[in-house]
């Protein structure tokens, strides 16, 4: 990016580079960290014949819960109950990896100086407001996740390096709702 | 033909779980490190400013395509014992439209969510607790759903499958399809005045 370009950016984006932390080192190349993330990904399927995942992490978790609160009614929904019954979320695969996603994100803010608490937001909403945006996207996203049998991580990532049909079929109907919702939720973020 | 090294299907074992800890630290570090554990910095691709989001996933899955593709090649992996996600062609279409949505309004997936909350963003936090609440919803409203949720399926069907053509062939177009997006990126940052770095 040349000098001009710099300058232009800063002036275009004032408010965006206000509301970004000032603490902490800049975040590493995108293709250096995309590279990384392919190389996790090829060692999990070279070492346990499987890809990555996260939503599966929060269904097993999600259904834990259910199963705690209301055994029977668990067991009778074959959505909550194909979830139990394997020694319960710590034995679960994915629900180890996230913790290990947590840990790892947590050690890298940690040692850029990245880390700390706040809500990020654009600059025409509140954070009462972003909270809000925020769950209820979790809850969409969660909707989504589960009809398509996978998030970013499992569909995306994973069955897209394994070439498999439906999973592109997510990457593309994800990116172009996303980017067709985008101008609805504009006031969050600009 | 060594790898995979352990059976999917044994993944509740021990050993097994201490490989999903290594690898899910060495993703959440990654992620963090790309500056996807913030949600403005995501939020940023659907509006053109910083297109980290893409960048970092096409590298990711060509990286991890090529080496499936070499270490196969080599006789070092045997691909079809690993696991590929079944297609169910109009669930993972709509599912992903839902999805879509749901990620503007979070800025966050469900991964990047833990990685925002382990950094101590609230709004990460707050992702992750409606991921949990839309994946019990999903699941109280499973009974009508069930018959959506199993239409269409496909099996395993991969390009290579679909289009009759080699694996060599689908790798070399996803390679092409990868630089051909990151040289427009790049292009769309540089005319955008966009900062992708930081």
């Amino acid at each position: 990016m040349s000098a001009t370009d710099t300058a232009s950016a800063s002036v275009a984006l004032p408010a965006a580079r206000a509301r970004v932390r000032a603490e902490g080192r800049p975040y590493a190349s995108p293709y250096v960290t995309g590279v990384g993330i392919g190389l996790v990904l090829l060692a999990a399927f070279a070492v346990m014949g499987r890809g990555l995942g996260a939503s599966g992490a929060f269904s097993s978790v999600a259904a834990a819960g259910v199963g705690a609160v209301a055994p029977a009614h668990a067991a009778g929904n074959p959505a909550v109950a194909e979830y139990l019954g394997q020694g319960g979320p710590l034995r679960d695969w994915l629900v180890i990896e996230i913790a290990g996603v947590v840990l790892g994100g947590f050690a890298s803010a940690w040692l850029a100086g990245r880390l700390g608490g706040g809500v990020e937001r654009g600059p025409r909403v509140g954070d009462g407001a972003r909270l809000a945006y925020a769950a209820g996207g979790g809850v969409v996203m969660g909707i989504g996740a589960k009809l398509a049998r996978g998030c970013t991580s499992g569909q995306a990532l994973t069955g897209g390096a394994l070439l498999s049909v439906g999973s592109w079929l997510f990457i593309a109907t994800a990116f172009a709702a996303a980017y067709a919702a985008a101008p609805l939720f504009r006031r969050e973020w600009t | 033909m060594i790898f995979p090294l352990i059976d999917a299907e044994a993944g509740a074992g021990g050993a097994g779980l201490g490989v999903a800890l290594v690898l899910g630290v060495a993703f959440g570090f990654a992620l963090e490190r790309a500056g996807l554990g913030s949600a403005r910095k995501l939020a940023g691709q659907f509006y053109g400013r910083d297109l980290t989001v893409l960048k970092v996933m096409f590298s990711a899955i060509v990286t991890a395509a090529l080496g499936v593709f070499w270490l196969s090649r080599l006789g070092l992996l045997d691909a079809s014992r690993v696991y590929v996600p079944p297609t169910y062609l109009l669930p993972q279409a709509v599912g992903g439209a839902v999805f879509g949505v749901g990620l503007v309004a979070a800025g966050l997936c469900p991964g990047t969510s833990c990685v925002a909350a382990a950094t101590g963003r609230r709004d990460g936090l707050a992702v992750v607790g409606g991921m949990l609440l839309g994946v019990l919803l999903f699941a109280e409203a499973f009974p009508l759903l069930a018959s959506f949720y199993d239409s269409t399926p496909r099996g395993t069907l991969t390009f290579p499958n679909l289009l009759q053509v080699s694996p060599a062939v689908a790798t070399a177009a996803l390679v092409a399809m990868a630089l051909g997006m990151s040289a427009g990126a790049e292009r769309w940052e540089r005319r955008a005045g966009a900062g992708g770095g930081s």
